[in-house]
């Protein structure tokens, strides 16, 4: 990035603002069974907090997730869901067929186990890609991430 | 003389799709033909079968969750994708300049 | 009234699209657009659909809008 557009009032409002962003991201994706919201969302709101951290502060938020982490996190998310989607071959279900593990609840309840697994794995996956692609399009002078 | 070309094809174009928005079933119609198959038995049974509230995130993360793991696929691959085009690369990694 | 809401959002969409067509520079076409992006989100929840706007609002609002920024920084870079 050539230049970033720090000032004492942007700083302290992005700095007051990312943890509530992140807060606010938890709940959306904890709490999609109930109200709107979901994996993607929750994702998009992660990715726009680290954006504006690094839109505000540069080089110096980098430290939060650096490119090589939002790189991990991009492949963490499809891997996690994936990875919920091939468990549950090893209890006797088919593919994503959360319905299957061994969870001391309602059936009922397992299922929204499994798709809250699921959520947590898109909104890693989107955010860790939304933090990368903005890392490549605005990147730093000497051309690394 | 492009730009009145243009509008002269388009208009035509915004009649007939006026034309068909007209047939469209009214929003929230419950007896239009998107509701007519799957969508009873979502509304009876998604609450007992997944214990979601929200129907929407019933469809998209458990009946249709296949559907759901492919558009992940996409975006993950979109950001490989954009990584590769606007080739960002670590100088450290040998083969961007013959290194 | 309510019933008015619907058709409002929608003029204001395009409103909003004619103006960021002439619009004299890039950026302020791409923030017209966000504002547009807004405007399509509002009307999402007016047509009951709080999932697609809560989808617009971070996506269409906030993150093209950036993205967008972002290319026509590099592509200007590269005029120079």
């Amino acid at each position: 990035m050539r230049s970033t557009f720090g000032s004492p009032v942007l700083d302290a409002a992005a700095r007051l603002l990312a943890p509530f962003m992140w807060l606010f991201a938890a709940y959306v994706v904890i709490h999609g069974h109930e109200s709107p919201g979901g994996g993607f969302q929750a994702g998009v709101i992660v990715a726009a907090s680290i954006i504006l951290l690094r839109l505000v502060r540069g080089r110096l938020a980098a430290s939060v997730l650096t490119s090589r982490d939002a790189l991990t996190l991009a492949c963490l998310g499809p891997l996690l869901y994936g990875g919920i989607g091939i468990a549950s071959f090893f209890f006797g279900g088919n593919f994503l067929d959360y319905g299957v593990f061994p969870f001391p609840m309602e059936p009922s309840e397992v299922r929204a186990m499994g798709t809250l697994g699921i959520e947590i794995g898109v909104a890693v996956g989107v955010a860790g890609v939304l933090v990368l692609i903005f890392d490549a399009l605005a990147r730093w002078e000497d051309g690394t991430l | 003389m492009i730009r009145r070309l243009t509008v002269l094809l388009l208009a035509p174009a915004l009649v007939v799709l006026l034309q068909a928005a007209a047939d469209l079933p009214e929003v929230g119609d419950s007896t239009a033909p998107a509701f007519a198959h799957v969508a009873p038995y979502y509304l009876a049974h998604a609450h007992e079968e997944t214990g979601a509230a929200n129907y929407v995130t019933a469809v998209l993360a458990d009946y249709r969750g296949y559907d759901t793991f492919g558009e992940l696929t996409v975006i993950f691959t979109a950001g490989l994708a954009c990584l590769l085009i606007l080739g960002v690369c670590d100088k450290a990694t040998p083969g961007r300049d013959g290194a | 009234m309510i019933d008015l809401l619907g058709p409002l959002f929608l003029l204001l969409m395009v409103v909003c699209a004619l103006a960021a067509l002439n619009a004299k520079d890039l950026l302020s076409a791409v923030t017209i657009f966000g504002a547009f992006s807004f405007f399509s989100a509002v009307y999402f929840v007016v047509q009951d659909a709080p999932d697609v706007a809560f989808t617009e609002a971070a996506v269409g609002a906030v993150i093209t809008t950036v993205f967008f920024v972002c290319a026509i920084q590099r592509t200007s870079e590269d005029d120079q």
